[in-house]
């Protein structure tokens, strides 16, 4: 037994590596990866490959952060979809209809991704509605709120709005011409959620309401609290992103961000977390990213039909979920065989 | 021992969800160092007495009372900080966190300072595996391993380990060995023996009467929602108290009602010339 607890104490060796759960996410972005440099060549091995991809997976990147958390704490949201476009909505209307100083826009198109997130919340708490329905239910109100506002106050779908100077370098420039300033955002807040996931003590809170609700109420974690913070944060983190497709692309359009609904997702299934909650992690989510985001930019310059990106995308998912599961048998059995 | 204040007290207590009594009447003591076996069949009402124990349910009439003082219970918290620590069937433990960090959810130990504390995952792991093993359960020895990697009786075992530790008096046993076979079953009796050891009040529900023979001092008999029998070690047979937890209903009568049927239905001959004799 003594031996068995120096191989633990030492903390590295390849059969624990190959049990992390993490591990199957980083084989399938370096195929991932090798696939596309070889059939896109140089193009896609520099800068202009590495910032599309790295744009995508920015974007997309900051809504499956929270996606992630929420699914491992054993829910879903359906409703970034809609944030996106109300909160770049709201601010557009704010600045571009009303005048008002950008900063105003800004607070008021996150406000609107918390409070949708807070009714999401609030809905998956108070009532048994499966929050995958709960949301997608708050999802077509927001679509429709949206429509309605962007119609009765403009009259029109879209609303343009051009940014200040200041406002458009911190929230939409594009870096070299290329790299949109959303990947250092996104970096932020990969370090924000990892800390908070992995790190504070709140983030035990997230895997035991994902591991069992009841048990995790009876240990004394406010579970209806922590639901509803994580749904306003994932309702921030869309509006971030809407809001700052604002400052980007100068307009903020009443339909749009549906992709997000399902990239997200897969993103977050991609890197690992288990579907029905309780294990997953930062790291994971952010690879699942890389690998969705390669595989989704990868298909232009490997000059594909788009056509086959998405099947590449569907059984990489497949795949995925599947290795996954594996790697966390592995995981499991690690204890029992020991002895 | 019968001359002590009893840690938990139930007097007269009756439960109702709307029109529908499901406990009348329920006077009950337990004491330190002592285990009561709260036996009964499937929807006799012991999870709505260990949920009203446990804080979970408020009771529509009569007094909780801890060490001979009325205690009132508005949700599983305050019962919890009162000392009473409830462990479910399958451990209430989480199969795909850590050992350290499950054995920590909602009472994180932290390093660090104000704002930026994080979870101190060495401390956690240092500990729930020395108090794993202070049970007697000395495989555990890796707190970073996956819950569910352990046995169901480990998984028990490192439930009841971690109710003690966070200073538990009385330990609410939720039927621990319903799934268990017979060899994971006797290890999570021998705990329970160890938590009665350490003077802790056990209130062990069960419906297997072997499991509550061999660790029980003090056995309560609930039948629709009523105590149909309150009585100590030795005062009763196996047999009677299998026929209590039958509801009242001769087993043996039971016994040869389903042999009957059994024979009807594959040999009616047999039954016919039986029949004949």
């Amino acid at each position: 037994m003594s031996t068995q607890a120096e191989t633990g104490a030492k903390g590295f060796s390849l059969g624990a590596l190959a049990r992390r759960p993490e591990t199957g996410t980083v084989i399938g972005l370096i195929v991932v990866y090798t696939f596309f440099a070889v059939m896109g060549g140089p193009v896609f091995m520099g800068a202009p490959g590495w910032s599309s991809w790295l744009n995508i997976a920015a974007e997309v990147g900051i809504i499956a952060l929270p996606v992630g958390l929420l699914m491992i704490s054993g829910d879903f949201d359906m409703s970034v979809g809609a944030i996106i476009p109300a909160s770049s909505m709201m601010a557009a209307i704010l600045c571009g209809h009303y005048d008002l100083p950008a900063i105003v826009g800004i607070v008021g198109g996150l406000g609107v991704g918390l409070l949708v997130g807070f009714v999401n919340g609030l809905v998956v708490t108070r009532t048994t509605i499966p929050s995958l329905i709960a949301t997608i239910g708050v999802m077509f109100a927001v679509m429709g709120l949206t429509l309605g506002f962007a119609v009765l106050i403009k009259g029109s779908t879209s609303v343009s709005y051009v940014p200040d100077p200041l406002t458009k370098s911190i929230l939409g420039q594009f870096i070299n011409g290329m790299f949109n300033v959303s990947i250092l955002w996104w970096a932020g807040f990969v370090a924000l959620f990892f800390w908070f996931l992995h790190l504070s003590p709140i983030g035990n809170w997230v895997y035991a309401l994902g591991g069992d609700q009841e048990s995790a109420r009876n240990a004394g974690v406010p579970t209806n609290k922590l639901k509803i913070s994580l749904f306003m944060m994932s309702g921030f983190c869309a509006a971030f992103v809407g809001v700052a497709q604002v400052m980007t692309y100068q307009q903020a359009q009443v339909a749009g961000g549906q992709s997000f609904i399902f990239n997200s997702i897969m993103c977050v299934v991609i890197g690992g977390v288990l579907l029905t909650g309780g294990a997953g992690s930062v790291v994971g989510i952010v690879l699942g990213t890389m690998t969705f985001a390669i595989v989704n930019q990868g298909i232009f310059f490997a000059s594909l039909d788009p056509n086959v990106g998405s099947i590449i995308i569907g059984v990489l998912l497949l795949v995925a979920v599947l290795s996954n599961d594996t790697f966390r048998a592995l995981a499991l059995s690690y204890a029992t065989k020991k002895k | 021992m019968a001359d002590q204040t009893p840690i938990l007290e139930l007097q007269h207590v009756d439960k109702s969800f709307g029109p529908i009594d499901v406990l009348g009447d329920i006077n009950l003591k337990v004491h330190a160092g002592e285990v009561l076996c709260l036996l009964g069949d499937n929807g006799a009402g012991k999870s709505t007495l260990i949920k009203t124990l446990a804080g979970v349910y408020t009771p529509t009439r009569g007094k909780i009372l801890m060490d001979g003082k009325e205690v009132h219970f508005t949700r599983p918290r305050d019962a919890q900080e009162m000392g009473i620590s409830t462990v479910h069937q399958f451990g209430g433990t989480f199969p795909l966190m850590s050992i350290g960090r499950s054995f920590f959810v909602g009472v994180e130990p932290t390093k660090g300072w104000g704002p930026f504390k994080v979870f101190d995952r060495k401390t956690a792991n240092d500990v729930a595996v020395k108090a794993v093993q202070d049970f007697g359960i000395t495989r555990i020895d890796d707190g970073d391993r996956l819950v569910g990697g352990l046995s169901g009786g480990e998984r028990q075992s490192l439930a009841i380990a971690r109710a003690v530790h966070f200073g538990a008096r009385v330990l609410i046993l939720d039927e621990p060995t319903a799934a268990l076979g017979v060899k994971q079953a006797s290890h999570v009796l021998r705990i329970v023996n160890e938590a009665k050891k350490r003077g802790l009040a056990v209130i062990f529900i069960t419906h297997q009467v072997m499991h509550a023979l061999a660790v029980g001092d003090h056995f309560a008999v609930l039948i629709r929602g009523r105590l149909a029998a309150n009585f100590m070690k030795g005062e009763k047979s196996r047999e009677e108290i299998t026929d209590l937890m039958a509801g009242g209903e001769d087993m043996a009568t039971l016994e040869a009602q389903i042999a009957g049927e059994d024979t009807e239905l594959h040999s009616p001959a047999h039954v016919r010339a039986s029949q004949a004799e």
